[in-house]
């Protein structure tokens, strides 16, 4: 009795290499552990606080669901840089704990809803098109990250914002920096450096508001300082993530033609083609969070202090969840994926993701009937998974 | 089937009138929700179902109606 649980608990050291030739799959050691013991601890120096990896579907849910478990990254022990992080920067969401974060939160979900997001699908269709436009004056071939999977959720995030587009070379490098990465320093100035030029911008606007969240926001009880950390981090998050969908996405259904066929057949696929891509790429695929007190969490025992690592990647390819879980299918149901998260930092910008995507996926084949890659497969050189997954380019030709 | 929403708990992630927008709508200045229909006729139980099931802060209750 005694012996099982401690050999239960015996810290293991999975990779977390997604398999080789396997793009879109994710590691075949965490797919293991998540069968065997979907609690895990993992192996730490000595001295370090207890780390526990959890890859099973429920579980995760259920960690993102119990405020026991704190996104304040100061909780957090960071299991590859082997240290505590740093504090998230003012505006960074994802870093905080309710009542702090629910009261900016508060202030953003009214411009997010539902209604709102599906009111720009005209004007995405207009920006896609655009960029569809150039990119068959110009090739073929193309690489379809730089012009068309980057650019489109950038000029919707810039709008929704009042950003201007065109002064996008003054952040869009830092942007991408600031968004993560094991150099905390590195990112940290770069997301001063992006905080601050929102900041003066949505300072202009408090004296000559426009039709604008970031005018919206210069209203609000934020201060200054929080005003630029909030548009940045908003900013960061719209520029880097759909981007990689439709760059990953693109290349997963290249490299699924039935699918990719039955998508270009049937356009009424595409609501739960988005939600299947979604589930199956999981870009964002690994959280952590704090233990704030002593927990059991399936059999294991967390002490407070203790970090949590969550795979969103491997739940979502949980059998008990999504039968075949390996198969990009794009008939199935994928709801209650776990690709936007889970609990009170559920993506705030999830509908505005499916709209850029409902329209550029299908806008994409449509004007490309012969649409493919103009290298090998193996040769698409791709991400680091973390911080989020994604191709550095794509090139294709028609 | 009954349905009951908390809207202290609601985090305004729309998911709920994504999935059912016959049943649950979000309120214009904070996203929180608002119920349009407590007692949907059957074919809509099934959407409501999953919005109450992917709900990300648990703030949709279902009970069966005697
Ligand atoms: C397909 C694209 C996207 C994916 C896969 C994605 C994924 C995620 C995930 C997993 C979280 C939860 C993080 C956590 O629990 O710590 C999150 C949070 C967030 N996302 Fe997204 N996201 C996407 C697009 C966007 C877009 C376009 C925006 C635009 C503004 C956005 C804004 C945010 C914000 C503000 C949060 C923080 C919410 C909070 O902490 O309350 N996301 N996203």
């Amino acid at each position: 009795m005694t012996n099982t649980y401690y050999r239960e608990h015996e810290p293991v050291m999975p990779s977390f290499d997604r398999p080789a030739g396997r793009p879109f799959d994710p590691s075949p050691e965490l797919i293991a552990l998540r069968g065997e013991r979907p609690v895990a601890r993992l192996a730490v120096p000595e001295g370090a606080p207890g780390v526990w990896l959890v890859t099973g579907y429920d579980l995760v849910r259920k960690v993102l669901a119990d405020p026991r478990f704190s996104s304040r990254y100061e909780t957090q022990y960071h299991p590859l840089v082997h240290t505590h992080m740093p504090p998230a920067p003012v505006g960074d969401l994802t870093g905080m704990d309710p009542p702090a974060h629910t009261r900016i939160r508060k202030l953003l979900t009214g411009k997010f809803t539902v209604r709102r997001m599906n009111q720009l699908t005209e004007r995405a269709t207009e920006i896609t098109r655009d960029r569809l436009d150039e990119m068959e004056k110009a090739g073929p071939p193309a690489d379809l990250v730089p012009v068309f999977a980057q650019p489109v959720p950038a000029q919707m995030i810039c709008e929704l914002l009042g950003v201007p587009y065109g002064e996008r070379d003054a952040f869009t490098e830092a942007a991408h920096l600031a968004s993560g990465g094991d150099d905390f320093e590195a990112s940290a100035a770069a997301f001063a450096r992006v905080s601050e030029y929102l900041r003066d911008l949505a300072l202009a606007k408090r004296a000559d508001p426009t039709d604008d969240l970031l005018s919206d926001l210069a209203g609000s009880d934020l201060t200054d300082d929080e005003l630029g950390g909030v548009a940045a981090f908003l900013l960061g998050a719209g520029l880097e993530t759909t981007a990689n969908m439709l760059g990953l996405g693109t290349f997963a259904l290249l490299r699924n033609p039935a699918q990719l066929a039955a998508l270009r057949e049937d356009p009424g696929l595409v609501n739960g083609a988005v939600e299947e891509l979604l589930r199956y790429l999981s870009i964002a695929n690994t959280g952590l969070r704090g233990v704030l007190e002593d927990v059991e969490l399936g059999g294991a025992p967390l002490k407070a202090g203790d970090t949590v690592v969550i795979s969103l990647d491997v739940a979502n390819r949980d059998p008990a969840k999504f039968p075949g879980p390996d198969a990009l299918d794009l008939r199935r149901s994928a709801t209650g994926h776990l690709a936007f998260g889970h609990g009170v930092h559920q993506c705030l910008g999830q509908q505005l993701a499916r709209v850029e995507m409902r329209v550029a996926f299908p806008a994409l084949l449509a004007r490309f009937p012969g649409l493919r890659l103009a290298v090998p497969p193996e040769e698409v050189p791709l991400r680091n998974p973390i911080p989020l997954y994604g191709v550095r380019s794509l090139p294709v030709t028609w | 089937m009954k349905i009951t929403v908390d809207q202290g708990r609601c985090v305004g992630a729309g998911q709920c009138a994504r999935l059912a927008p016959d049943v649950f709508d979000q309120r214009e200045e904070d996203g929180v929700v608002t119920l349009l229909d407590p007692a949907p006729p059957p074919e809509r139980h099934a959407p409501a179902r999953d919005a109450a099931d992917v709900c990300p802060s648990g703030a949709i209750t279902l009970t069966a109606r005697p």
